[in-house]
C-alpha cells in the first residue's frame, strides 16, 4: 500500500519534472541553434512565454471538423509521451520498469505521432490532410532503422548469456561497449550514428520535417489547431525529446559513476543534453529538408543499408 | 489603444511572445524580411514567424492592398483566434501612400480591418519596425 502511494506522488512528480526539463531544453536548444547561425537568440524561457501565450488564445474548432476526435487528439499525444518517461531508467531506476520491456516502449513511441495524424485527419482542412498524409509515411520510414537500432544491445546482451534480454535494467546495467571485441567497437559507432539520425527523424526536424512543411503546406498537419489544443501539441514535442533522449542513453550510453542519487541524476541530465545537442540542434541547424521521395528512399535505403551493415559488424 | 480585438490582461501574456503571420503585396515586404534573419535578428525578441493563420497573434499587412487582396486579408484576419493583432505596415496602408489617387487601391486601412499600429516608411527600415513593435509592447504594461 506505501509503495503504490509512493509510486503515485513519483508519476506525478516524473510527469511534471518531464514537462519543465523538455521545455528547458527547447529554451536552450534555440539559442544554440540562434548562435551557430551568428543570431542573439531568444531568452532561455522563451517556451514557457509561449506556452503561457498559447492558454491564454481561444481554441477555435472548424465547423464541419470532427469535434471529439480533434480534442481528444492532443490529448494522446500529450499523455503517450509521458508514460514512456515512466518505463526508461532515469539514473539507473525505472519507476515502472518491472512491467515493461524494450518491446513495450518501441510501440509506445508510435502513439505521438498517431496522435498528430488523427487530429489531423479530423480537421477539415485539405492543408491538415495531406500533412497527416505525410507524417505516416514519415513513421513507416523511422520505424525500420529504429527497430534495429534497438535490437542491438538486444543481441549483444542475449549472446553473452544473460536473462531477461529485453528488460531495460539488464541492459543499462551491461553497458553495450563492454560486451563486444575490437570488430564490434565499429559496428556500435556506425549504430550511434544512426541513433542519431533516427532521432532527428522522430522528432520531426530538419531534414525529416515533412509534415510540418510551412512553405509548403501552410502550417502542415497542425494547420487547424489553436489555442490549447496547440499548446498540449507544443508540449508532446518537447516531451518527445526527453523520452526519446533517455532512451538511447539506456541503449548505448549508459555510463555512471558510483554516488549517490542526487550527482547521478545531474549526470544524466547532461547526458540527456549533449544526446539532443547532436541529434537535435546540429542536425537541425546544418541541414534543409528533404523531398519526400527523398525521405523515403533515404530511410528505407542508406538508413536501414548503414544501420544493417553495423549489425553485421557486431555479429 | 482602443481597439476592439484586444483585451488588457491577455495581451500582456501575449506581449512576450507574438507569432507573426504576414500578409503582403509587393514592396512593402522588402524590409521585414531581414527582420527574419541573422542581422535584425526577430526571435530575440520572441518573434516567430509562423505559416498558418490560427497560429498567429499579429498580422503584418504590409504593402498597397488592392479589393481583391482586401478581401482575403479579411478573410484572414477571421481566421485568427483572439487576443490579435493588426499591424499595418508602410504609407501605402495607412494612407494609400505612393497610389493615393489610384482607382484600384485602398486609401485607409481602418476601414476594413481594425488596426492596432501604424508603421509609416516606405517601406519601414527594420529598425523602425523594431521601434514600433517596442513602443507597443511598452503599451501594454
Amino acid at each position: 500500500m506505501f509503495n503504490l502511494i509512493l509510486n503515485f506522488f513519483l508519476i506525478i512528480f516524473v510527469a511534471f519534472g518531464g514537462v519543465c526539463l523538455g521545455l528547458f531544453f527547447k529554451g536552450i536548444d534555440r539559442i544554440l541553434s540562434a548562435k551557430m547561425q551568428k543570431r542573439v537568440g531568444p531568452p532561455i524561457f522563451q517556451p514557457f512565454y509561449d506556452l503561457r501565450k498559447l492558454m491564454v488564445k481561444e481554441s477555435i474548432i472548424p465547423k464541419n471538423a470532427s469535434k471529439r476526435i480533434f480534442e481528444i487528439a492532443p490529448l494522446i499525444s500529450l499523455v503517450s509521451s509521458l508514460l514512456i518517461l515512466l518505463y526508461v531508467p532515469i539514473a539507473g531506476k525505472s519507476i515502472l520498469g518491472g512491467s515493461g520491456d524494450l518491446i513495450l516502449i518501441i510501440y509506445l513511441f508510435i502513439f505521438p505521432g498517431l496522435g498528430l495524424v488523427l487530429g489531423s485527419f479530423s480537421s477539415n482542412s485539405p492543408y491538415a490532410n495531406i500533412g497527416g498524409q505525410r507524417m505516416i509515411i514519415n513513421m513507416l520510414g523511422y520505424e525500420f532503422p529504429l527497430v534495429i537500432v534497438s535490437l542491438v544491445p538486444v543481441w549483444l546482451v542475449h549472446s553473452n548469456g544473460f536473462l531477461n534480454i529485453f528488460s531495460l535494467e539488464t541492459i543499462y546495467n551491461n553497458n553495450v561497449w563492454n560486451l563486444v571485441g575490437p570488430l564490434g567497437i565499429v559496428g556500435l559507432s556506425i549504430e550511434a550514428i544512426v541513433v542519431f539520425l533516427v532521432m532527428a527523424g522522430e522528432l520531426s526536424q530538419t531534414p525529416f520535417d515533412i509534415e510540418t512543411a510551412g512553405s509548403e503546406i501552410a502550417g502542415g498537419a497542425l494547420a487547424e489547431y489553436s489555442g490549447r489544443n496547440l499548446a498540449m501539441f507544443y508540449l508532446a514535442e518537447a516531451v518527445k525529446v526527453i523520452a526519446i533522449a533517455s532512451l538511447f542513453n539506456a541503449l548505448f550510453f549508459s555510463w555512471n559513476i558510483d554516488a549517490n542519487f542526487g550527482i547521478q541524476l545531474l549526470i544524466y541530465i547532461f547526458k540527456l543534453f549533449l544526446i539532443s545537442f547532436v541529434g537535435l540542434t546540429i542536425i537541425r541547424t546544418t541541414t534543409s529538408r528533404f523531398k519526400i521521395s527523398r525521405l523515403t528512399r533515404s530511410y528505407w535505403g542508406y538508413i536501414g543499408l548503414i544501420a544493417i551493415v553495423g549489425f553485421l559488424f557486431i555479429l | 489603444m482602443g481597439s476592439k480585438n484586444i483585451e488588457k490582461k491577455k495581451i500582456k501574456k501575449v506581449a512576450k511572445s507574438i507569432w507573426v503571420f504576414n500578409w503582403f503585396n509587393s514592396c512593402g515586404f522588402t524590409e521585414v524580411l531581414p527582420m527574419v534573419g541573422s542581422r535584425w535578428d526577430m526571435e530575440r525578441f520572441g518573434l516567430v514567424p509562423v505559416s498558418s493563420p490560427r497560429h498567429a497573434d499579429c498580422l503584418i499587412i504590409a504593402g498597397y492592398q488592392t479589393m481583391k487582396s482586401i478581401k482575403r486579408a479579411r478573410l484572414i484576419y477571421e481566421q485568427m483566434p483572439f487576443p490579435k493583432i493588426v499591424v499595418s505596415l508602410g504609407c501605402c496602408p495607412m494612407t494609400g501612400g505612393v497610389y493615393w489617387d489610384s482607382y484600384n487601391t485602398i486609401k485607409k486601412l481602418e476601414d476594413y480591418i481594425p488596426v492596432d499600429l501604424n508603421i509609416p516608411g516606405c517601406p519601414p527600415r527594420p529598425e523602425a519596425i523594431f521601434d514600433g513593435i517596442h513602443k507597443f509592447i511598452q503599451s501594454t504594461k
